[in-house]
């Protein structure tokens, strides 16, 4: 089982906390990119997209409920 | 109609229930306890609630959580009880919530005297809280008023969604006088779409709130409630003018001074002076151009102020009267009462005499 | 494809004001998620304090007041009391709102047994003002107003108010949980779902005490917050059930 994890980018204010939760260590803060509140928002990268079990667990723990997971 | 000995208190009371107000929250002080102890007898008989809260604060804010819900809910007190509960009238102002309070008004300041006093008139006209805001004020003189006022209170703070303050002093609350219970004027009222009642899947959240963090929204909000109780001023201003026609003293005086004053005027009528009274019904908004047009007559030689307070209301007399006549002032205190005869001494004191 | 995971119906789409990686988003969510498995969103009515969450009003997906600071469960009070049965009423409340200025309507809310669920967020500081000290600060620990850190000499020790409404007779449940990860958040969600229920069920007052981060105030990464908040708050306020009348409590 694959997961999906998507970011509404806008709307992170890169806090980390769904990092810290995830059980595969593979969202960072994409330091490319800054979005219109002023953050480096979340994001997995597309490499690393295989390796998400879709357990939800960054998504339960973000604040802002700006991730959706879904399971292939 | 039948008339009934009611006591001033238990007659409040009645008339809440009579106006369809099933619900009231307070905290006992004296000398308004008979409100509360004849609602906690009769409310659950409507299948209303009657609950006695832990603090004055307490119990204006379950008012305003019940309010909220669009309900006709009531709260009673005495001077410093209302003096805690000015934070839950300012947020019900603002969240424009309907709701009747009654200030049975005792001698203060601070813990003061039980007896009964008019010191809470600037309390009860500028808004006693934080922030503009107004809210209406009946002044009843008898019992009757008493409980015609508290009835037609609810309907006042329905239509303009606005908490509506029966004001009496404490004499008010303890005599009793003969009444009846005749039909009050009723209003046709908007319905109360902005309760919160519980979305039912059908609607969006209703809100109620007096926070407008943005300042634009807030001075908004702000136009808008002057705006409210300016129509308030126009269609909501009450008196009563008696013997006020071609008078050459013109008493001002509300709630039992105004009964004092009454006595007087018989008394300076033995004498030869032909005296009458202007009594405001409500003291927000005052009866301010009644009170210039009695004043201003050729007849009038001397404007008397009476209150039971050290002279609050004679700030609007005076206003009113914008220093075209002279305005003199005899009142009492911390709970006494002046006489008949003091009051028509400082008559004559003011014509000269 | 399955959805794991998305935004809860019980919240609006309205954005958050929170500060980044502020705990209180994640409570919002345990909250509306709960009221939207139950099916009761339609008929509660939530209560927003002041404080940090005073626009809480904006966020939750049903009828809400916003109660002046510390009055939230009067305010609860006159709205439960009047509303017609099956009405699910909530509170939502800081350690300024609660703990301080509202001890006296948290406590006889409790004793009365009123029938609502009170949320408190013990974050161990006054945020929305700017980091001055709560009744819940530690001792020793640093706020604008004790910038030596909290003296238990000068202000005594901090309240811990789980234990305190646990003792009132009225109160049917009483738990301590915690937002730092998803264990506990699992945990916090399981007490918050059995106090609803039990409001449901007209058992009591119940309430769910969360300790909850505020890494601005605390000057600290939200990350860093997370771990204060296990090796610093837990150890005073330890986490449990404190009081369920369905069963017996260790």
């Amino acid at each position: 089982m694959a997961g999906i994890v998507t970011f509404r980018r806008d709307r992170c204010k890169g806090c980390e906390l769904c990092a810290l939760v995830c059980p595969k260590h593979i969202i960072v803060m994409d330091n490319s990119a800054t979005n219109r509140k002023g953050y480096h928002p979340a994001t997995v990268r597309p490499e690393d997209m295989d390796k998400c079990v879709g357990c939800g667990s960054c998504a339960k723990m973000c604040p802002d409920s700006i991730i959706t997971v879904e399971r292939t | 109609m039948e008339k009934e000995l009611w006591k001033g208190n238990e007659a409040i009371a009645e008339a809440a229930i009579r106006a369809g107000c099933k619900y009231f929250f307070g905290y006992p002080i004296t000398p308004q306890n008979e409100i509360p102890e004849y609602l906690s007898a009769h409310l659950p008989k409507v299948g209303g609630c009657f609950l006695q809260a832990e603090s004055e604060v307490a119990a204006i804010n379950m008012v305003y959580g019940a309010a909220g819900c669009g309900v006709r809910v009531m709260t009673s007190s005495s001077s410093p009880g209302i003096s805690l509960k000015q934070e839950g009238i300012t947020y019900m102002c603002g969240a424009e919530l309907p709701a009747v309070i009654i200030n049975m008004m005792r001698g203060g300041p601070g813990l003061g005297t039980i007896q009964p006093a008019q010191g809470d008139y600037f309390q009860a006209t500028r808004g006693g809280g934080n922030g503009d805001y107004r809210h209406l004020v009946f002044a009843p003189a008898t019992i009757q008023e008493a409980a015609d006022y508290v009835q037609i209170a609810f309907d006042v703070a329905d239509q303009y969604r606005n908490p509506v303050m029966v004001l009496a002093d404490g004499m008010i609350g303890q005599m009793m006088e003969a009444i009846e219970w005749h039909p009050v004027e009723k209003r046709v009222l908007p319905e109360k779409t902005w309760a919160t009642t519980g979305t039912k899947d059908q609607r969006k959240p209703n809100i109620i709130n007096s926070l407008y963090i943005d300042p634009n929204l807030c001075a908004d909000h702000n136009v808008h409630l002057a705006e409210k109780y300016k129509a308030m001023e126009e269609n909501e201003t009450r008196w009563e003018a008696v013997n006020t026609e071609g008078c050459q003293v013109l008493f001002v005086a509300y709630g039992t001074p105004s009964r004092i004053a009454r006595a007087a005027i018989r008394l300076l009528e033995k004498e030869g002076i032909k005296a009458g009274l202007l009594r405001p019904i409500t003291l927000w908004p005052f009866p301010g151009k009644a009170l210039k047009e009695a004043a201003m007559q050729d007849s009038v030689k001397a404007v008397v102020d009476v209150e039971l307070s050290m002279g609050q209301m004679i700030d609007d007399v005076k206003i009113a009267l914008e220093g075209c006549r002279p305005v003199s002032f005899v009142g009492k205190a911390g709970g006494v009462v002046p006489t008949p005869a003091e009051v028509a001494s400082a008559a004559k004191a003011a014509m000269g005499r | 494809m399955a959805i794991v995971y998305q935004k809860s119906k019980g919240l609006t789409d309205a954005e958050l004001h929170y500060c980044p990686g502020c705990t209180h988003g994640i409570i919002h969510k345990l909250v509306a998620e709960t009221l939207e498995e139950m099916g009761v969103l339609g008929n509660t009515i939530g209560v927003a304090p002041v404080g940090c969450s005073v626009f809480a009003y904006n966020y939750f997906n049903c009828d809400m007041h916003e109660a002046a600071h510390g009055r939230a469960p009067a305010v609860a009070t006159g709205i439960k009391r009047v509303s017609p049965p099956g009405t699910i009423v909530f509170t939502y409340q800081g350690d300024g709102d609660l703990a301080a200025i509202g001890t006296a309507e948290i406590i006889h809310a409790a004793m009365r047994g009123e029938k609502f669920t009170t949320i408190f967020i013990n974050n161990a500081i006054y945020g929305m003002t700017g980091g001055q000290m709560a009744p819940t600060t530690l001792v020793g620990q640093k706020a604008t107003t004790a910038p030596m850190g909290r003296q238990r000499e000068h202000y005594g020790a901090p309240i811990r108010m789980a234990e305190i409404i646990r003792t009132l007779e009225g109160c049917a449940y009483a738990a301590r949980v915690c937002a730092t990860d998803i264990p506990n958040l699992n945990k916090a969600k399981k007490a918050i779902q059995k106090a609803f229920r039990l409001q449901q069920e007209g058992a009591g007052f119940t309430f769910v005490e969360v300790l909850a981060t505020c890494p601005t105030n605390w000057g600290m990464t939200p990350v860093a917050a997370i771990d204060w908040l296990k090796e610093n708050m837990i150890p005073y306020y330890p986490l449990g059930v404190y009081k369920d009348i369905t069963e017996e409590v260790k």
